[in-house]
């Protein structure tokens, strides 16, 4: 660990033949940290504060798998992955697990060789228009200059969208959101389209958000989840069992607040009792301790806490739960029975 | 003979007159401005519309920079001070972002109770490249030059003094062998020991040495990974690695590319031609992501080392290109002449070759460096955190998210005095060696 830089360079070119890869799980432990990957900068869902301190609601899911392994939230190790980077740096091993507003396709699935355990987010295109454009339905804007996103799904989606209803309208190409933000505020675009949660996360910096209004439809599906690669089933369970166990906690009640207190002895609902370890031997079955759950719910609270903390109505970011209520309350959120 | 004179005639003056200034019109900033801006009605014309557009950008910049805001916790906090101060809707920029993250845009995430060490790191490169850069300085203190690169890299990254120690010894090594081996076996033979001895010596015992050495005796400070380096230092850093690295490294391909031997001279040539027939956007998506396929999994080769070998050899081919031209610029005679007093290929090309050509290729060399470090934000792509990548990342911040010019404001300002300095310097030392053919 201390050992520096340029050995690792070294050392690493006179090595050629690769020794077989350990178990992840184990490799985890040995290093005494997770690597993490992470967007480089994503409101709400991933960025350093003042201090270098990572924050959000992707974020948490590293905090919450390194607690589970680790016992301690603050062992991760983020790497900020770009768009082009993300795949590339999970398929060679940088990092343990990507936890970065991905959206779970088929062939990010199967082709690419990656399993996503879950979704944390349902997530969906949209349009904002300035209100004084006076449209209160995506399909009314036959023949408005949109900014869209070059090379990206929603790009696609946008294309089909106006097909599918009949409508034209002229792509006004933009690279980031940030320059999207700008064209449009300077009247570049009657419509700026990209995820749902990033038009809110936009529209809440704007100096006059009332003049804006995003529109009810949402055009396309964008469930967005952690992902690990291929080939290592043991720690795709992990990460797989650790964003339910949030799931699950917000459900029955679980929060950050009672957790240690829940967790002290047993109590009268048995399916908490074996969430958190107090009953069964659900840890020892994925290889962790007993009170895993309880270490990952923890670390930032159960997935309710999670949303509302970095990106629920109460954040300059204002999501609502929307699809992504428990699914007792009419969402899509579900996690599978712990038994 | 004529008998008059000034004193008998009452018209003729008799004592010169002082010279009297010229016409207030005639002079001074008057006449500048009437000579400069005034000359005509089209200049008339063109100054008073070029006035106008001066006015104009200024009237629209200058109150946003002045009437700024440095005092407030997040963007929409800003926008509330400068309704209640301002004015409704008013133009005022958003100093405080700057306030609130200048360090991280600095620094990035490198400890802040370890700031010192890349400032005093910075403090000794600026002290160890005087001797390089001004003559006056006495040429005994080109040791302190050559021991630096291992104080700083110590100094940046931490950990045990004894790695850059045992890193030094290697080129104390190879040095060693030249001497011992050139007298005796002749260069060639000296010239591949002296360059394989050190790299088996790296591979193979510096790490344990430097491992030893920290058990007899510790001397280390915190270490500090790669990951934690960001913001204008690791700008800083890629830039003057590569820049330093890149000119030795240029020479010789070009001096190879001149070359008559068949394999080096088509080895300089095809490595000058891939290296800069291809965007170094694409050699930094090679260094980060193609070559985590090619070694073998669980191997930590520090991405920061990959990026600067990487900007190294790109800066590498094209100031073999300008070395080039400036070698293809001088006249045969000089070749010829360093031939006719007997000297041999080295000594032609560091006495009479190289002097001269490196001279006439100062602007173009200057150039590719401003070049070269201005390129160095394109790593924001592959995730690293220079001041672009943070501005990125500042703003997705809750606090700052939605600020733009302001952060963009502050890193052209970084970078403009860096690359500034650089052209003076050049500036400076074209004047200095008073190049001849002009």
């Amino acid at each position: 660990m201390k050992k520096s830089v340029l050995f690792g360079a070294l050392t690493v070119t006179g090595l050629v033949a690769g020794a077989a890869q350990a178990a992840t799980l184990d490799e985890v432990k040995e290093r005494g940290e997770l690597n993490c990957g992470v967007v480089t900068g994503l409101a709400g869902f991933g960025a350093p504060d003042a201090n270098g301190v990572w924050e959000g609601f992707d974020v948490s899911v590293c905090r919450a798998v390194a607690a589970a392994v680790l016992d301690d939230p603050t062992a991760v190790n983020f790497v900020p992955t770009t768009g082009q980077t993300r795949f590339t740096a999970l398929a060679s091993g940088e990092i343990d697990m990507l936890a970065r507003n991905t959206t779970w396709t088929f062939s990010r699935d199967t082709d690419l060789k990656f399993d996503f355990v879950g979704v944390n987010y349902y997530d969906g295109q949209g349009f904002i228009v300035p209100t004084a454009l006076g449209v209160s339905s995506a399909k009314d804007l036959d023949g408005a200059t949109v900014c869209i996103q070059t090379g990206t799904t929603t790009e696609l989606n946008l294309a089909d969208f106006f097909r599918n209803n009949n409508m034209s309208y002229e792509p006004v190409p933009i690279e980031t959101n940030a320059e999207g933000q700008q064209q449009y505020l300077a009247g570049a675009c009657d419509a700026y389209t990209t995820d749902a949660s990033g038009l809110a996360a936009t529209r809440a910096t704007f100096e006059n958000p009332a003049d804006h209004v995003i529109l009810p439809e949402i055009i396309s599906k964008e469930p967005l989840g952690p992902l690990v690669r291929h080939g290592d089933n043991e720690w795709a369970d992990i990460v797989r069992w650790t964003l339910n166990a949030l799931i699950a906690a917000e459900e029955y009640g679980v929060t950050s607040a009672n957790v240690n207190e829940l967790a002290a002895a047993p109590g009268s609902n048995p399916e908490v009792n074996r969430l958190l370890g107090t009953e069964g031997e659900l840890g020892a079955m994925i290889g962790l301790e007993s009170d895993w759950a309880k270490k990952a719910i923890a670390a930032g609270g159960n997935y309710g806490e999670i949303f509302e903390k970095n990106i629920g109505e109460n954040t300059p970011i204002g999501l609502a739960r929307g699809l992504n209520a428990q699914w007792t309350n009419g969402g899509l959120i579900y996690a599978p029975p712990f038994r | 003979m004529s008998d008059t004179h000034s004193q008998t005639v009452s018209y003729v003056r008799e004592t010169m007159l002082p010279q009297a200034e010229p016409p207030v019109s005639n002079r001074g900033a008057i006449l500048w401005l009437r000579e400069n801006l005034f000359s005509g009605w089209f200049n008339i014309v063109l100054t008073l519309v070029s006035l106008y557009v001066i006015y104009w950008a200024l009237a629209h910049t200058l109150p946003w920079v002045v009437s700024g805001i440095w005092n407030a916790g997040s963007l929409s906090e800003c926008r509330e001070i400068r309704d209640a101060t301002l004015g409704e809707g008013a133009s005022a920029a958003c100093w405080a972002v700057l306030v609130d993250r200048w360090q991280q845009l600095m620094f990035g995430f490198y400890p802040s109770e370890l700031y010192w060490r890349p400032v005093l790191a910075l403090v000794i490169f600026l002290a160890a490249i005087a001797p390089v850069l001004f003559a006056q300085v006495p040429r005994g203190a080109l040791w302190f030059t050559a021991v630096s690169p291992f104080v700083m890299f110590w100094l940046l990254w931490g950990g045990s003094a004894w790695f850059p120690v045992a890193v030094a010894l290697g080129f104390v090594l190879g040095w060693a062998a030249w001497r011992a081996l050139a007298p005796m076996a002749g260069t060639l033979v000296a010239a591949i020991v002296s360059a394989a001895l050190p790299i088996v010596y790296w591979f193979y015992t510096a790490g344990p040495l430097a491992r030893e050495l920290e058990q007899v005796v510790g001397i280390g400070i915190e270490y500090v990974p790669s990951q934690d380096f960001g913001g204008f230092m690791l700008s800083f850093i890629i830039g003057i690695a590569a820049i330093i690295l890149s000119l030795p490294l240029g020479i010789l391909l070009a001096l190879g590319r001149q070359s008559d031997l068949f394999i080096i001279n088509k080895v300089s040539v095809g490595f000058i031609e891939i290296i800069r027939g291809v965007p170094l956007i694409v050699w930094l998506f090679t260094a980060s992501l193609l070559l985590n396929y090619f070694l073998p999994p669980g191997t930590n080769f520090d991405l920061m080392l990959r990026v600067i070998i990487m900007v190294t050899l790109f800066a590498a081919a094209y100031i073999a290109e300008v070395v080039r031209g400036g070698l293809a610029a001088l006249p045969k005679g000089q070749y010829e002449g360093a031939d006719s007093l007997g000297l041999s290929y080295w000594q032609s090309m560091r006495l009479i070759i190289l002097p001269q050509a490196l001279k006439i290729s100062i602007p173009g060399i200057v150039n590719t460096f401003i070049g070269l470090f201005k390129d160095t934000t394109l790593v924001v792509f592959i995730g690293l955190f220079d001041p672009i990548g943070l501005s990125n990342a500042i703003r997705a911040t809750t606090e700052w998210n939605g600020i733009y010019w302001e952060l963009f404001v502050f890193i052209g300002l970084l970078f403009f005095i860096c690359c500034f300095s650089m052209s003076r310097y050049s500036l400076y030392l074209e004047k200095k060696l008073q190049r001849g053919h002009k």
